[in-house]
């Protein structure tokens, strides 16, 4: 399955949500403002660090960029383009949208 | 309230605190606000803006809003000083969680706790929100 979440961390508790209640193997793909749950050394670092251990974490670049958040990207979260969150829909049997 | 001063043209200053808890770019808040501080700006008022919560993503530097084809307003903050808006004050407890420095941020800002921003907030005639 593959999982997208669009929310700042700090403002709604999708991420930890999403990263409870989603299955060892999931995809997570942070998107909007949900990538500011990809940075380093935050209140939630820990959490999406644990998370990685099982699942893979992707964040859409263009989102990443337009935060100016590219220089605090935590290691192993995965870079996606456009074409990449397609590639990830098509990949996935299904996608569940945490908003 | 706090002791009333004459502007030039003969109007009452008031200190105005524009305070900013949203993202940049997720919601219209934080342009919004950017512009209401600008327009206030032209009537010679006192004025600072608190940056908190998600609010100190504004002025994270390094924004390029090109690849989701949406303006980047983030260089506007440095031009505030030409409008006299000079009293930037960001939430140290915001920054920490967040893992930013004021090495972070696109303008000069002043680092205060919550104690001290209390009291910022305490000092002010108006608030306003975004």
């Amino acid at each position: 399955m593959l999982h997208t979440v669009n929310k700042s961390p700090f403002e709604r508790n999708s991420v930890e949500t999403c990263l409870e209640h989603s299955k060892d193997g999931s995809a997570i793909l942070l998107i909007e403002d949900g990538v500011y749950a990809a940075t380093a050394g935050t209140r939630f670092s820990d959490m999406v660090k644990a998370a990685m251990g099982s699942k893979t974490v992707y964040a859409l670049k263009p989102d990443v960029d337009a935060r100016g958040v590219q220089d605090k990207l935590m290691d192993g979260i995965q870079l996606v383009d456009y074409a990449g969150f397609v590639d990830l829909v098509e990949q996935h049997d299904r996608v569940q949208a945490w908003l | 309230m706090s002791e009333e001063m004459m502007e030039e043209g003969g109007g009452v200053v008031k200190k105005f605190l524009y305070l900013n808890r949203k993202a940049p770019i997720g919601t219209v808040y934080a342009l919004e606000s950017l512009e209401v501080v600008l327009i206030g700006a032209a009537f010679e008022q006192d004025v600072s803006m608190i940056f908190m919560d998600d609010g100190v993503y504004q002025i994270k530097k390094g924004q390029d809003t090109k690849g989701v084809e949406m303006k980047n307003f983030s260089a506007t903050y440095r031009a505030l000083e030409m409008y006299d808006v000079e009293k930037l004050y960001v939430s140290k407890e915001s920054m920490d969680e967040r893992g930013l420095t004021a090495d972070d941020l696109v303008v000069d800002v002043e680092v205060l706790d919550a104690a001290q921003l209390a009291d910022l907030m305490d000092d002010q005639d108006v608030i306003l929100s975004f």
